[in-house]
């Protein structure tokens, strides 16, 4: 149901608020004609609604990622000093330069010819799979803080404090993976439930602290994450918390290997569980959001809390209950991370996991759906961005850039319209919604 | 100055929001813009003010065409309008903002580097605060528009707040003023005022339009009617034309201005407040100690002028505002209850602000239509949503209510005023209710509209409901009241029987009563009152301590 606004591009042409005062197209007539399918294409265009501005966006942020890659190539620097007598060199070489790397960062995360020209040849057909299992491996984190912040969106708050809960998180299935002795499968699951509770609690706390004070939730999960990196610092540096037997870093025991995710599909490649925990999760928030009554709640008070006072939905425990599951969906984020790799947990294993939540949920609008598409688009531009370093020399940081830039574009439309001369659009889902995380 | 509109087309999509209209304002002429909401009265208002952009059509001022393509534009052809929703800076004094945009400076001039071109630098130079002040003042005296120039606009009362508007108009010289809905916001006693500051500005040779949808107002000011309909003028008419014909005119069918009501039946007491006192935003006491009851299938009307608490006095019997005293619904006590217990204990509530608390615009009309309910069966089992169920319901009220959407999904914040207001009706009143608290609930709507939400509100009644409607129409009251709660500064201070002469109802709702104004919240009942002659003993209003 939360789809409506999307899935119906022909609605009313003007937002909410200015129908009443223009006097304009207020009811709409029943008989309003539905327009061709290959009108609506052209008009879904030329207004630019949410998908094309995101496909635009990608499209922009590739040419701008390109441009840094001619500067990160010497050869291609040289051919341009020669550009006034030799032209067609300084353009070809260029084009090969950016070639050559956005074909490795393809073949790194999507699907790479030679293997399938191998498979031809008596070789693996399974390797054909392998750069997708790494995209899948990097997006598993990613999806999983991104539905963390996106949960918390819908009911009308702004959780910067994803790398914080996944801190609690981590911090609770680290502990339950190398001290308790627990058979196999079970010892993996209590220590994804755990890791859901640690995560939980940390936003639990924020959001009982709002619910009760009042306090504005974005300055509650700042000093939450600040408070939480340096509990972990201080868990892994004393001998007498967590921190590794014998070892003088910050730096947690390995987990049992009864905790750890398992594998699908044998040798590489291979899907990890985590990667299905994450696209169970999101379905399981889909869910929560568009058919409980749960979710109606949240999408209430994220909508006007006003309102959802009037209707007898209460506000704080909306908001409390918004900040668990947005915590456990963070602390789910660490399982796969911490259950999912061999690498112990350390002082800076969050990496940026948490704010890159903020920016794959706006990505993908803060739906789950969205949000499972973005981490994986997110997962592709990592995982292709160290074959293409490997590959060309060219720094993976730019896929960083890439990232950035399509966040940056897709949060403000006008700039892709302007770019593209596309007509207003009536929705700006994104924008609509950071606007509205800020004000609650 | 004369205005002439001619042929003014503006199309949205498929809709003609605007169809050929032509206009002629002569100088010193107050017109009247009569409509129904969506008519296209503000769309038209809006392309002489350079707000939206005519597809066809010109507009002549003195019989020379102009171009306005923005409200810049506008004052310079000076044409001002005062909007429905006020542009003032509520921390501003009324000098500055009547200035603003306009600030007169001393000292430095602009330098000329900040005039290069459509981007200009702030004026450089000091607030002529004293010029600004004086200009306000002289204004003021000049066109009895009694305004303090130093005062703070967030401390002035509505009606003071739309005088600071026409000040900002006229300063800037406004030749043709048009006020958009001008009354919406006013008491009455502000409306008379307002009206009279209307008359001197005729008198200054100013031409005035005048939007509103109210017939009686239209009557009383106007020099001229012209009504529209579906985009289109359906009719020019002088303030002599009767109510039934203009309302007739503005609907395109006869409607009834007053619902035909049955004599109330009052059965048993069904809410029950005693000793209510609700503290207001700023601590003060908004609601003082009031007790009253409401019978089965009786309407109880509490009149007053906006602000005297009676918007607290809602939102505490809601549950939404923390009060002292106690309130029984069918002798279960509701006094601590959540609003979600009083809402399931069998309480309608339809607030006074149907876009900020009535509805969620982003929402689907089929999930505003369950937003009080959205757990209830048949819409949900345990905590999963039926989407069927829900769907199917709203479609069924939806034809039942005669909500005007293209369908259950549009947004509900893309529908008219009326629309949304019988959305929130059908909600509240399409279950079983035993009590009805229902507040302004047609501030805004048209003469169509209107009708409708009267009669759904009389069906309550006779279905057995006991309903508390707050208003501040005194035409509402009447229309609906079995009998009048009247509220003057937080206290119910009489009720009185819907035969009540207005101008003694208007005397009441001010706290006169033949008393004088400023005296003590009366002790004990004004002498005019009488309790009402049909109503049951028991409902005769309590003691005040």
């Amino acid at each position: 149901m939360s789809d409506q606004h999307e899935a119906e591009p022909a609605a009313a042409p003007y937002s909410a608020t200015t129908t009443e005062d223009t006097g304009a197209p207020a009811s709409g007539e029943p008989g309003g004609r539905q327009p061709l399918t290959g009108r609506l294409i052209i008009q879904t265009f030329s207004e630019g609604n949410t998908v094309v501005i995101t496909i635009l966006a990608i499209f922009v942020a590739l040419l701008v990622g390109a441009i840094l890659i001619v500067a990160s190539d010497p050869v291609v620097l040289r051919a341009w000093d020669s550009f006034s007598y030799a032209p067609g060199t300084a353009l070809s070489a260029t084009w090969d330069s950016v070639a050559a790397a956005y074909s490795a960062l393809f073949e790194g995360s999507i699907f790479s010819p030679a293997t399938v020209a191998a498979a031809f040849h008596g070789g693996s057909i399974a390797a054909i799979f392998y750069p997708l299992s790494l995209t899948a491996f990097e997006a598993t984190p990613l999806i999983l803080t991104g539905l963390s912040v996106a949960v918390a969106f819908r009911a009308g708050m702004f959780n910067i404090g994803a790398a914080g809960q996944w801190i609690g998180g981590a911090l609770v299935a680290t502990w339950l993976g190398y001290a308790v002795n627990l058979p196999i499968v079970l010892h993996a699951i209590v220590c994804i439930i755990g890791a859901f509770i640690g995560g939980a609690i940390i936003g639990w706390i924020v959001g009982e602290i709002k619910a009760r004070t009042g306090a504005h939730e974005v300055i509650l999960t700042i000093m939450f994450n600040y408070i939480m990196y340096n509990l972990l610092t201080f868990m892994l540096s004393s001998q007498s918390l967590m921190q590794a037997p014998h070892q003088t870093n910050a730096v947690a025991p390995n987990i049992a290997s009864s905790a750890m995710l398992p594998h699908v599909g044998g040798p590489p490649p291979q899907v990890g569980v985590g990667f299905l925990i994450a696209l169970a999760a999101a379905a399981a928030t889909s869910w929560l959001l568009n058919r409980s009554t749960i979710g109606f709640q949240f999408r209430t008070v994220g909508a006007s809390p006003s309102a959802a006072r009037s209707a007898g939905i209460s506000v704080e425990r909306v908001w409390v209950l918004a900040f668990v599951i947005a915590g456990g969906l963070a602390g789910l984020s660490a399982t796969t991370i911490v259950q999912g790799q061999t690498a112990p947990l350390t002082f800076n294993s969050y990496g940026t996991y948490g704010f890159d939540g903020i920016t794959v949920a706006l990505l993908g609008r803060v739906r789950p759906l969205g949000v499972v598409l973005a981490g994986l688009l997110f997962g592709a531009l990592n995982a292709g961005g160290t074959v293409m370093e490997a590959a060309t020399g060219v720094p993976a940081d730019v896929t960083n850039v890439i990232e950035a830039i399509i966040v940056l574009l897709v949060a403000a439309p006008p700039l892709i319209r302007m770019l593209f001369r596309l007509r207003r659009s009536r929705g700006a889902g994104a924008q609509a919604v950071t606007s509205k995380g800020w004000s609650g | 100055m004369k205005l002439e509109l001619r042929g003014i087309t503006k199309r949205f999509g498929s809709l003609v929001a605007n169809d050929h209209i032509d206009l002629v304002v002569q100088p010193g002429e107050i017109r009247a813009l009569l409509g129904e909401n969506g008519a296209g009265k503000t769309t038209l208002m809006n392309v002489l003010y350079g707000l939206i952009q005519p597809d066809e059509g010109e507009i002549l001022l003195d019989d020379q065409q102009v171009n306005i393509h923005t409200p810049a534009d506008a004052i310079r052809a000076k044409v001002g309008m005062v909007h429905q929703h006020f542009m003032l800076v509520p921390v501003f004094t009324v000098a500055e903002n009547v200035t603003l945009g306009a600030e007169p400076v001393r000292g430095l001039a602009t330098p000329a580097i900040g005039r290069v071109r459509s981007f200009r630098l702030p004026s450089l130079g000091l607030l002529d605060r004293r010029r600004a002040r004086r200009e306000v003042r002289e204004l003021s005296e000049r066109f009895g528009l009694r305004v303090d120039p130093d005062a703070m606009v967030e401390d002035l009362p509505v009606g003071v707040q739309q005088r600071v508007e026409i000040i900002k108009a006229l300063l800037r010289d406004a030749r043709v003023l048009v006020l958009d809905e001008p009354t919406a916001v006013l008491t009455p006693g502000e409306t008379e005022d307002l009206f009279r500051i209307m008359r001197e500005l005729r008198a200054g040779g100013r031409s005035i339009i005048f939007i509103s949808h109210k017939l009686k107002e239209v009557q009383a000011i106007a020099d001229n009617i012209t009504v529209i309909r579906r985009g289109q003028v359906v009719g020019e008419r002088p303030p002599s034309t009767s109510s039934t014909e203009l309302a007739s005119l503005m609907v395109g069918r006869s409607v009834q201005l007053r619902v035909s009501k049955e004599a109330a039946q009052p059965a048993e007491v069904v809410l029950d407040v005693q000793h209510l006192s609700v503290h207001g935003e700023r601590g003060e006491q908004s609601v003082r100690d009031v007790s009253f009851q409401v019978r089965a299938g009786e309407i109880l009307g509490v009149a007053g002028v906006q602000g005297n608490g009676q918007t607290e006095l809602c939102e505490a019997l809601m549950g939404l505002r923390p009060a002292t005293g106690s309130v029984h619904l069918d002798g279960t006590n509701l006094s601590h209850a959540s609003t979600r217990d009083r809402l399931r204990a069998g309480i309608g509530y339809v607030p006074e602000d149907r876009s900020e608390d009535g509805l969620v615009g982003d929402f689907s009309v089929a999930d505003n239509l369950i937003l009080d309910v959205y757990d209830q069966p048949p819409y949900a089992s345990g905590i999963s949503l039926n989407l069927a169920a829900i769907r199917k319901s709203a479609t069924a009220r939806v034809q039942e209510y005669d909500v005007r959407t293209t369908s259950v999904l549009t947004p509900a914040g893309t529908l008219s005023g009326g629309n949304q207001q019988k959305v929130v009706v059908a909600r509240e009143m399409g279950r079983d209710v035993k009590a009805l608290i229902v507040s302004q609930p047609t501030r805004g709507l048209d003469v169509g509209s209107i009708e409708f939400v009267h009669k759904r509100v009389v069906a309550q009644r006779d279905a057995g409901a006991a309903v508390l409607i707050v208003s501040s129409e005194l035409d509402e009251i009447y229309a609906l009241a079995d009998r009048i709660a009247v509220m003057y500064e937080g206290q119910i201070v009489a009720f009185v029987p819907p035969t009540i002469e207005e101008q003694e109802l208007g005397l009441l709702m001010a706290g006169g009563g033949g008393a004088a104004t400023d005296a003590e919240p009366p002790d004990t009942e004004p002498p005019d009152t009488e309790p009402p002659d049909d109503a049951p003993a028991a409902a005769q209003e309590p003691e005040q301590p």
